[in-house]
This record gives structure tokens, C-alpha cells and sequence, in this order.
């Protein structure tokens, strides 16, 4: 399975001061492909954010195309999309990305709820035990801490099995035990056939990459490492 | 109904703010359904009024015109105490398009020994009687015998029980169904028993006799043929009929109809107003929620939820929400409604009776439907707006 975005620009509009618009991508091409892990890092504000969240199907690119395999991603209909997220792609978004009402474990098992699948109860449980959250499954997200929180909402990207991972600074609050835990379970997924996108300043995760990109005003270059 | 238990969830894990949305609709349905029992119950009790009363005109004595206010008879059920000579019926049976006519006879019991209760007595001639008769049939398969008394509903006396009026026992052979008028506070018997009452009454001292003749009655009954005219017919029998004064009941029940009018408007005013006013509330109840929730929908959006479910999901809740409120705010009426029946007729001063327990039933559930649909439409903006929340910018907000 590949990822490919395709000559992909990206306009917003500004709410206030100067022109009123401006490009936050332009022209920008990326592969990722099942069994590799792809390192991205780049400043704040220079676009990584608006690239996963045009990979992910959430944000539609101004120009260009992104191709799941053969499928062309904005061409489907909402419910389609919707349905190929939940299957296809584990999005890990930055800050908190919890639903208040329900337990963790309720969060964790939410995607397969979402369409009456079978739960990954078993999968689930392991993930949280490997990332240290075991114990507070049954506790609401407003109990949990920064770090705990991220690392739920790692474990329900993994326990869903998508084919394709796209973490947003996952290791931002963790500290660095639990970086390492984190960064070889995206290993881990990437050998285990995954496509993984990571955006992270972390220094560490280029030791785990297949593949590493840097970001700079919306366009990327290769990063040597 | 996929994801109903989230749903669920969502409402149970914030009771606060279900418990908001279903007061507002808990009002609605209150304003709803006690308003439409009230209306159907005072509606009620005017046709149980206008059958009762079946008669186009009353002939009373001259001097009681004045006593018989539609009020006393038919309201607080206080006859009065007036008679005249039981000639008027013949009298009144002879007047060109008077079809029927019926004779009733009053006497009111005493508040003292000889009396268990204090009480209307009416004497009715069964034959001839069309107004108060066949509600009799109803619950009394044969006529009225002698020292037999019939009891309205509010009467507090049990057939097969005794009575003493004026030292005499009455047996009560049947309890009436109710009207909702002042005809349930009375007790009904023949004319031969009314006859002896009498004569029991002026031994007690209460004398009744005008002036001349055994035979007494109060008032005729006096229904028109067709395709006469009621007026026409009323002022013949004002002219041919001496010493009586005929009135339409028409004009009886106008005053009444008038008020159950005025009534009626005010509770729909109240409807329409606690309507519009829920309704606004909760649609500002609803865009807050927006706010309040994007970021939850957005995360949603993220693990695969579709903006068509996510908007039933919106919808489900409002409506669960809203069957709730409906439920509560129903209950909460009939619980106001039914012990205070008593209370709310003496206030409104205006025949009232309880519509079946099948309208009854079928209005609750109506109200509560109207309440889920209304929360539910109120919640349609909210629902659009969240559907489309773009996940991107709402994620990126308040981390
Ligand atoms: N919805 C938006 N409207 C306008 N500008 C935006 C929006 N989202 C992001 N931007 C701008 O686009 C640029 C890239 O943002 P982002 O992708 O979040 O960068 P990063 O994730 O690398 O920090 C920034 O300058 C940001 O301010
Ligand atoms: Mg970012």
C-alpha cells in the first residue's frame, strides 16, 4: 500500500492583515509505502500539520491529488472517505484528542463502535499495556495527564489496525523512556507492513526512519542523516 | 439506530446538560398537554351540559325568572325553591310547535335531623322526561320506583344505602355517570315520590304550596318541533302560558359557551407562547452545544465518523433528550391535573369533565412526539453546523 500526494498545494485564508490569502504548501510531492517508516520534521508553522491532515483525508488539498493505492482520496463522497479513514488510516493528531464522555478503553475501542465492527479489545489491551496505560482504562480522559492522553490516543490509532499511521508530534509530552517505547512501536508497525508518516522534532526518531524528510514553508527536501 | 449507546452515553455522562434540554421540553409538554386537558375537559362538559339540558326552552314560575340563573341550576346545582300549577304542562302542550314538554319538580333537604344529607332533590316524570331520563337509563335499567332515588356521582351515598329527606327513606337504586355540571351534586326521583317529599316537607314546616292546588311543579321542559322557530315558539308560550315565564337555553348556554371561548384562547395564547419561547431556548441551548462540541465531532470526524452520522448523532440525542422531557413534563401535568380536577372546575366556574382515559392516553403520547420532534428540529442547526466542523482547525483550537 502507497500514500502518494501529488503535486499538492494548499491555500488558507488569513483572518486578518496582509493579502488575504496565502499558500501553506505548494507543489509538494510525497510517497510513503507499507512497510516503511517516514521521519518529518520541520519548524513550527512550516506546514506539517495541514500535510497530514491533507493525507488523512481531513483537509482538502487546493491543487493536487492523494492516492491510496489507486484510489484518487478527495474523489469519494463523504461517506466513502469516512469509512476508508476509520478502516485504512490511524490518525494521531496533535493535543488532545479524547471524547470526555467516555473511558479510555471507550475511546480506544470508539473507531470499531463507529461501524459496528468486531471490538479489538485484545489488541487494545496489549497496546496499553506496552505503553504503560493499563491501569487506567476504566478512568475518564479528564483523570489522565498530557502524557497519558497521547498515549491513548496512540493505542487506539495501533489497536484499530490501519494500514496506514499518521502521528502529529506523538512524543511531544512524553518523556524519553516512553519516547523510546513509542517510537519502536512505529517501528514495530512499519515492519509489520504499515505505512507510518511521523511528525516529530524528536532527534531519536531518525534512527528508526526508513526514510526522513524536512519541512521548510511548505516544501520538503530529503534530510540526510 | 447505530451508535445509540453512544448516544446514550453522552447523555447519561452529562446530566447536567441533558437534564437542561429535558426541563425546557418538560414545559413544552406541560404547556401542551394540561392546556389540551383542560380545553378538552371543559369541552366535554358543555355537550355533556347541552345533552343534558336537550331542551330548546324551560318554562319557570313568573316570580322565579330572576332565581333561575343558568348558574344555579346548572353549575352549583341549587334549584331553588319555586313551583307552580302542574296545569302549565297541559297549558304548555297545547302551544302551536311545542313538541315535547317535561315537568320538573325542586326541593332542596335540609342541612338538619331529619335529613342525612343536605341536598338537591329533583322530581321528574319518566314517561315524559327527555332530558334527564335517558341518562338515568344509563345506569338504571328500570324505571324509577317508589321512594327510589337516583344519585349523582358527586353525591356521597352508595346504592342500596338509605337516605332520610324530610324522615322519609329513600333508597339510592343508582349512582349517575358524571356530567361535569351541578346536575351531579343532586338526587333524582319520580314525580309520586317528589309528591310525598313534599308533603313531608311542609309537616317539617318548609312550605313550598303557592296558592291554590295540590299538584305542583318548578319548571317544564319544553323541546320545539322541527321547523319551528324557537323564538317564535318561546314568545307564544309567553303569551299563552300565564303566570310562567319561558327562556330559551340557548341563551342559558351562551354565557357558558362564551366562556369556555375565552378560556380555550387563553391556553392555546400559552401554548403557542411557552412553544416559541422553548423553542428559542433551545436553539440557543443548541448553538452553545455547537461550541462546546466541536472539538469532540472533529474528533470524531477523525476516526472515521461520517457527517451524515454525526448529525443523526446530534439529532438521536436531542430526541432522546427531548422523549425525556416529554415523558416528564406529561407525567408532571397529570399529576397536577388529575388530584386537582376538583380545584380547577371550582375555579374556572364552568361544567368540566375528564376526557376518556384512551384520549387521555393518546394525547400523552402525542405530546410526547410533538416534544421529540420539536427538540429535534431545534437541535437541526446544530446538527448541520457540527457535521461540517472542519477537524483540522477545531483540533488545532484550545490545546
Ligand atoms: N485553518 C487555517 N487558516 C489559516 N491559516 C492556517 C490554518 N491552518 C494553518 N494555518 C497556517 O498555515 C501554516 C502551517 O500551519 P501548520 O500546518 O499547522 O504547521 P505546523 O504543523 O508545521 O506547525 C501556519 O502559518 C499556520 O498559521
Ligand atoms: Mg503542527
Amino acid at each position: 500500500m502507497t500514500v502518494k500526494a501529488e503535486n499538492i498545494s494548499k491555500r488558507y485564508f488569513r483572518k486578518t492583515g496582509g493579502a488575504n490569502h496565502f499558500y501553506a504548501m505548494n507543489d509538494l510531492n510525497l510517497t510513503i509505502t507499507s512497510g516503511e517508516m517516514t521521519v518529518l520534521t520541520g519548524r513550527s508553522g512550516s506546514g506539517k500539520t495541514t500535510l497530514l491532515n491533507i493525507l488523512s483525508g481531513l483537509l482538502a488539498p487546493t491543487e493536487g491529488r492523494v492516492w491510496i493505492d489507486g484510489t484518487d482520496l478527495y474523489s469519494l463522497d463523504d461517506k466513502a472517505l469516512s469509512r476508508l479513514r476509520n478502516e485504512k488510516i490511524g490518525v494521531i493528531p496533535q493535543g488532545r484528542s479524547a471524547i470526555d464522555t467516555l473511558t479510555v478503553m471507550e475511546n480506544i475501542l470508539l473507531p470499531a463502535k463507529l461501524y459496528g465492527k468486531p471490538f479489538p479489545a485484545e489488541a487494545a489491551s496489549r497496546w496499553m499495556e506496552r505503553l504503560g496505560i493499563a491501569h487506567l482504562k476504566d478512568a475518564r480522559p479528564a483523570e489522565l495527564s498530557g502524557g497519558e492522553l497521547r498515549r491513548m490516543a496512540i493505542v487506539r490509532a495501533l489497536s484499530n489496525s490501519p494500514d496506514i499511521l499518521l502521528a502529529d508530534e506523538p512524543t511531544d509530552d512524553l518523556d524519553d523512556e516512553n519516547t523510546a517505547m513509542v517510537l519502536s512501536a512505529f517501528r514495530a508497525a512499519a515492519h509489520a507492513g504499515k505505512a507510518v508518516l511521523l511528525v516529530t522534532h524528536e532527534k531519536d526518531a531518525l534512527n528508526y526512519a526508513d526514510q526522513a524528510y524536512q519541512m521548510e514553508s511548505g516544501k520538503i527536501r530529503p534530510l540526510s542523516y | 439506530m447505530k451508535n445509540f449507546s453512544l448516544s446514550v452515553k453522552n447523555l447519561t455522562r452529562k446530566p447536567g446538560r441533558t437534564a437542561a434540554l429535558a426541563l425546557l421540553t418538560a414545559f413544552l409538554a406541560l404547556a401542551v398537554f394540561g392546556g389540551s386537558v383542560v380545553v378538552l375537559s371543559l369541552r366535554k362538559g358543555l355537550n355533556s351540559l347541552e345533552a343534558r339540558l336537550g331542551a330548546d326552552i324551560i318554562l319557570v314560575p313568573d316570580q322565579a325568572q330572576s332565581k333561575v340563573s343558568f348558574q344555579n341550576l346548572f353549575l352549583q346545582g341549587t334549584t331553588g325553591a319555586f313551583y307552580m300549577d302542574a296545569s302549565v304542562l297541559e297549558k304548555a302542550l297545547e302551544v302551536e310547535g311545542v313538541e315535547k314538554a317535561a315537568p320538573q319538580t325542586f326541593l332542596a333537604s335540609l342541612k338538619a335531623d331529619c335529613c342525612s344529607i343536605k341536598i338537591q332533590v329533583i322530581g321528574i316524570d319518566p314517561e315524559k322526561d327527555f332530558t334527564v331520563q335517558p341518562w338515568i337509563e344509563r345506569s338504571l335499567a328500570r324505571a324509577l320506583g317508589d321512594m327510589d332515588v337516583a344519585v349523582g356521582c358527586k353525591v356521597e351515598a352508595d346504592v342500596g344505602e338509605i337516605i332520610r329527606i324530610y324522615e322519609r327513606r329513600c333508597k339510592v337504586v343508582a349512582r349517575l355517570e358524571a356530567t361535569g355540571t351541578g346536575l351531579d351534586t343532586a338526587v333524582y326521583c319520580s314525580m309520586n315520590t317528589m309528591d310525598q317529599l313534599l308533603k313531608a316537607a311542609e309537616e317539617k314546616g318548609v312550605s313550598h304550596r303557592m296558592a291554590s292546588g295540590d299538584d305542583v311543579i318548578s319548571a317544564v321542559y319544553i323541546k320545539v318541533k322541527d321547523g319551528y322557530d324557537i323564538d317564535n315558539v318561546n314568545s307564544r308560550l309567553n303569551s299563552r302560558v300565564r303566570k310562567a315565564t319561558a327562556v330559551r337555553t340557548r341563551s342559558m348556554i351562551t354565557g357558558v359557551s362564551d366562556s369556555l371561548a375565552g378560556v380555550s384562547r387563553t391556553v392555546t395564547i400559552l401554548i403557542v407562547a411557552v412553544w416559541a419561547l422553548a423553542f428559542v431556548i433551545l436553539l440557543l441551548a443548541f448553538a452553545m452545544i455547537i461550541r462546546e462540541r466541536s472539538r469532540e465531532f472533529a474528533v470524531l470526524r477523525l476516526l472515521g465518523a461520517s457527517r451524515g452520522m454525526l448529525s443523526r448523532t446530534v439529532l438521536q440525542e436531542s430526541a432522546l433528550c427531548g422523549l425525556l422531557g416529554g415523558v416528564t413534563g406529561v407525567g408532571l401535568s397529570a399529576l397536577l391535573l388529575f388530584p386537582f380536577a376538583q380545584l380547577i372546575e371550582s375555579a374556572l366556574q364552568l361544567p368540566y369533565l375528564m376526557p376518556d382515559m384512551i384520549n387521555i392516553v393518546w394525547l400523552g403520547l402525542g405530546t410526547v412526539l410533538l416534544s421529540v420532534i420539536v427538540a429535534a428540529l431545534s437541535s437541526v442547526i446544530a446538527a448541520y453546523r457540527l457535521s461540517r466542523v472542519d477537524p483540522g482547525n477545531a483540533l488545532r483550537e484550545g490545546n
